[in-house]
């Protein structure tokens, strides 16, 4: 059944990977949004990711091989999003004078959004997540050939 | 014939380690951005090795008996890897090497796979008289 598995590793790294680009495009769509919800100047934001025990990806898997007292895999496990974390980083200030929101200087809060810093950030996302994706096709190859053993 | 049985057998375990390791392998690409994650894998040929080499054997007490064989593939030994070079957040996992390592243990399982395919071929042509 260990080839089963391969989905569920690959498949909660994809679900991770994408959550992370979403952050990143929301930072990227906020990166000059002076207010937010609250009134205060959009906070960038990241994920974190934290390893997930393989029997957690999908609780029944625990319970069945349980139940037929098949070992529990060890040593292989998938990701999830443990939180998502607000920068604490300083807002940018701009000399906007005749902005609605600029202070009595005439200064305008903006995000903390580093466009820069997001870039590279969804890069690396992106390139994980074709890696996972990779690994899902690699896999399906896999079970075919496993199916036609002796065919 | 006997041969043709020992081969089914010792493909039947390569297969099954080169999934194990696969599960790994797959684990540490989807980690390859956790912080703190350690990169994992077992040393697949002492794994093989000690799945079918070792076996622990029944003892034939009576000239009927057939030679029994126990190899055992509980016991393999997950290690961590050792990076060429640490990331700044605990990470080891090196994400080149791990993916051409799993493409590699990718094609060895489909190449098992195949010869698996062709013993039991050759076993059902030994049982039916014809190809």
């Amino acid at each position: 059944m260990g080839m089963f598995s391969l989905f569920d590793i690959a498949g909660s790294a994809m679900t991770a990977q994408s959550q992370r680009l979403s952050t990143i495009a929301s930072n990227l769509a906020n990166v000059d949004s002076s207010t937010s919800a609250d009134g205060r100047p959009y906070r960038s934001r990241q994920v974190v990711f934290q390893v997930q025990a393989l029997q957690d990806l999908r609780p029944s898997r625990r319970v069945a091989a349980g139940a037929i007292g098949l070992p529990q895999p060890e040593g292989a496990a998938g990701v999830r999003v443990a939180r998502v974390v607000e920068s604490e980083a300083p807002f940018r200030k701009v000399y906007q004078p005749g902005h609605p929101q600029a202070d009595a200087n005439g200064m305008v809060t903006y995000p903390n959004v580093d466009p820069v810093e997001e870039m590279t950030n969804m890069i690396a996302a992106s390139r994980a997540y074709q890696f996972n994706a990779e690994v899902v096709n690699t896999s399906r190859t896999l079970l075919q050939r496993t199916l036609e053993i002796g065919r | 014939m006997n041969s043709i049985n020992d081969k089914i057998d010792a493909y039947g375990a390569s297969l099954k380690l080169r999934a194990q390791r696969q599960q790994l392998l797959a684990s540490n690409i989807a980690n390859a951005d956790t912080p703190g994650y350690k990169a994992v894998d077992f040393d697949f040929a002492a794994a093989l090795n000690r799945a079918t080499v070792s076996r622990l054997g029944l003892a034939n007490t009576r000239s009927g008996h057939l030679p029994g064989r126990g190899g055992s593939l509980a016991g393999v030994d997950i290690k961590y890897r050792i990076p060429a070079q640490d990331a700044i957040d605990g990470n080891t996992v090196e994400i080149d090497r791990e993916v051409s390592l799993f493409t590699q243990n990718a094609l060895a399982y489909q190449a098992r796979a195949q010869f698996l395919g062709d013993a039991i071929r050759q076993m059902r042509t030994a049982i039916t008289g014809q190809g």
